[in-house]
């Protein structure tokens, strides 16, 4: 039966209350410290503006990422000679337009990195909190096998695995997760590791916690810290290792506006029309600069030994 | 130390058959038929089929086809590849200076650029100069290597014409092959000219393949000196009349490269992983290439034996790390 006494609701309120101020009082601590780095901020704007150009790309983008204009191959950037106001950053070899190719191509780069990313780690943060709280053999089973992945060059590794999967942006993105999940396994473990054996563990299993609860609920939410900057720099990673598959041609196929792709096909053309290669690599580049930024910035404000510096 | 590095190569040893399993089941699982593969367009009947298959082994059940392999390893045999057939040891060996070369001169350039720009940067923390290197770190650290190369080619092949866009030397040149190093063998061939076409193929492709571990060394060894120059024996040596050159050169360098040594033993399997993009930009003759090519061509031989070669390296690179860090840092040994 549950004790639903005025003086009790009260109580009940004032704890949410503070809870509530809590959270507040953390979370702009949190921004205190990231917005103390000016480079953190400034990738998070560059970040949000791609985020926002990805979901509107169809309102955004000025031509059809696919549309081929057949008198318009080769078109160089407006501001040089034979460049046409109606492609800004020129056309490619079958006459579609780049900047729409790279403003949809932002969509399957974000999308690629929040896939892997949220595979690798649920992936990793499960595997990871077993070996760290069961110990034993399930622990060194565990972590021989992140040996064995990890021995292997990730790019390496990630083109055989799709070429047993087949090339395609999907099998790519699995591979990729599968490379960067021993990273995120690492991590939580040895989060696990430090934490098991803390007084708030111990008391919460004293009180009759069950394994579920105590690897989820109690130890789980203080290892967070250090996996959301690896996050960071594994959706950075990813964007990498997706763009590099596609550029040796085991990522996702054209037609598609993937960036790495795009560069795949320029290739050839490399020599006589440096846009269609030049804009694809900056697109890359600016999207992980800004996200390594960022992962600075968290690294600085949720790194207890840097504050107190 | 003889336990520390005996419990270092004992937990190399499941790892080792672990990746022989990886490399074995993987090109198992590889989509096409090996057989229909060595036969080409021609197509191959079944009789004949599964004659080849035989041969390759491949009609046994797997955990023999397994033991096999395993004890072909320790014979040093690791098949032959389908369309050289060559041995793939063989083929890696004639290619594996090429990589080496490219590698070597990579870690040199990121070593030498990458340790004083960090010191530098650590030294005027806060200025513009560490803001400049710190942020052209960061640049490096986030770059995609295949596309920097290509604007190296349009820049400098294309536009400049200084540099050849691919290959190790000028086809005009033509002498046997001593150590595989390009740069030596030029060297040693004495003819004019050698040299010199040498290295203008090399430059481009170490810049490249140098990118990231130059960043990533940078910003290590700028972290460490920070760490290290904070620390109470710096002070002394401040307090106590030494030069600035002296404090940070004798006394806080020799502290600050440890955790830096392990970075630069780290970035091994960034070098291969880069060099399978370098060398495809470059058309460079090394293991990378070798190893894109035969992937697209299901080589399965070379595929299986080309992983386990290179996962070999970081093994033993990561193992030397770990002693050399055990050696210099007794607390490591004795945990």
């Amino acid at each position: 039966m549950t004790n639903t006494s005025p003086a009790v609701k009260a109580d009940q309120t004032k704890l949410q209350a503070e809870s509530r101020n809590a959270t507040k009082a953390q979370f702009l601590e949190f921004w205190y410290y990231f917005s103390q780095n000016k480079g953190a901020v400034i990738g998070l704007v560059i970040f949000s503006l791609l985020v926002l150009m990805a979901l509107f790309a169809p309102l955004v983008a000025p031509h059809s990422p696919d549309f081929q204009y057949r008198d318009s191959f080769l078109v160089p950037p407006f501001w040089e000679e034979g460049g046409k106001a109606a492609f800004l950053l020129g056309t490619d070899a079958v006459g579609r337009d780049i900047l729409s190719r790279l403003i949809f191509g932002a969509r399957f780069s974000l999308f690629i990195g929040v896939v892997v990313v949220t595979i690798a780690l649920v992936g990793g943060v499960v595997i990871g909190l077993v070996a760290g709280y069961m110990r034993g053999m399930t622990d060194t089973l565990i972590m021989r096998v992140m040996d064995i992945i990890l021995a292997f060059p990730s790019l390496l590794l990630a083109l055989v695995l799709v070429a047993i999967l087949g090339p395609g942006l999907i099998n790519a993105m699995i591979a990729i997760a599968i490379v960067l999940q021993p990273h995120f396994v690492r991590l939580t473990r040895a989060a696990v590791l430090s934490e098991r054996t803390r007084d708030y563990v111990v008391a919460a299993k004293v009180a009759g916690a069950g394994h579920m609860r105590l690897m989820f609920k109690t130890i789980l939410p203080n290892c967070l810290a250090p996996l959301i900057v690896q996050a960071t720099l594994s959706f950075s990673n990813a964007i990498l290792d997706a763009a590099a598959l596609g550029f040796l041609g085991m990522g996702a196929q054209p037609p598609t506006p993937e960036w790495g792709t795009m560069l795949a096909e320029a290739r050839e053309f490399i020599l006589r029309a440096w846009w269609v290669v030049t804009f694809p690599g900056i697109a890359i580049l600016v999207t992980v600069l800004a996200i390594n930024l960022v992962g600075d910035g968290l690294r600085d404000a949720l790194d207890p030994k840097l504050k107190r510096s | 130390m003889f336990r520390f590095l005996l419990g270092r190569l004992g937990l190399l040893i499941p790892t080792f058959f672990g990746v022989t399993l990886v490399a074995f089941s993987f090109i198992r699982m590889l989509p096409g038929d090996p057989a229909e593969l060595l036969a080409g367009e021609r197509g191959i009947s079944d009789e004949r089929r599964a004659q080849v298959l035989s041969q390759l082994g491949f009609d046994k059940p797997l955990w023999h086809q397994y033991l096999d392999y395993i004890a072909g390893i320790f014979q040093g045999d690791l098949g032959t590849s389908f369309v050289s057939k060559k041995p793939v040891l063989d083929e890696f060996l004639t290619l594996f200076p090429a990589t080496a070369e490219l590698a070597l001169c990579a870690i040199i350039i990121a070593v030498c650029l990458g340790i004083p720009a960090g010191i530098f940067a650590a030294v005027k923390r806060g200025s513009i100069a560490d803001q400049a290197i710190m942020g052209t770190a960061l640049v490096g650290y986030s770059m995609p290597i295949f596309w920097w190369g290509l604007l190296l080619i349009i820049l400098f092949s294309g536009t400049l014409g200084w540099t050849p866009v691919s290959g190790r030397i000028s086809l005009m040149f033509f002498f046997p092959q001593v150590t595989g190093f390009m740069l030596i063998d030029s060297l040693l061939s004495g003819e004019k000219g050698a040299f010199l076409s040498a290295v203008r193929h090399l430059i481009l492709p170490s810049i490249v393949l140098a990118t990231i571990p130059m960043a990533v060394i940078a910003r290590q060894t700028r972290s460490a000196m920070l760490e290290v120059l904070g620390e109470d024996y710096v002070r002394t040596a401040r307090a106590k009349g030494l030069p600035p050159r002296a404090v940070v050169g004798l006394h806080a360098l020799r502290n600050a490269l440890i955790p830096v040594v392990t970075t630069i033993g780290l970035q091994v399997g960034v070098l291969l992983a880069g060099a399978i993009l370098t060398e495809t930009i470059f058309s460079w003759p090394g293991i990378g290439k070798w190893l894109v090519d035969s992937i697209s061509r299901r080589d399965y031989f070379v595929v299986q034996g080309g992983l386990l070669l290179i996962a070999g390296i970081i093994m033993m690179v990561n193992l030397i790390v770990d002693v050399l860090y055990g050696l210099i840092n007794p607390r490591i040994r004795h945990n």
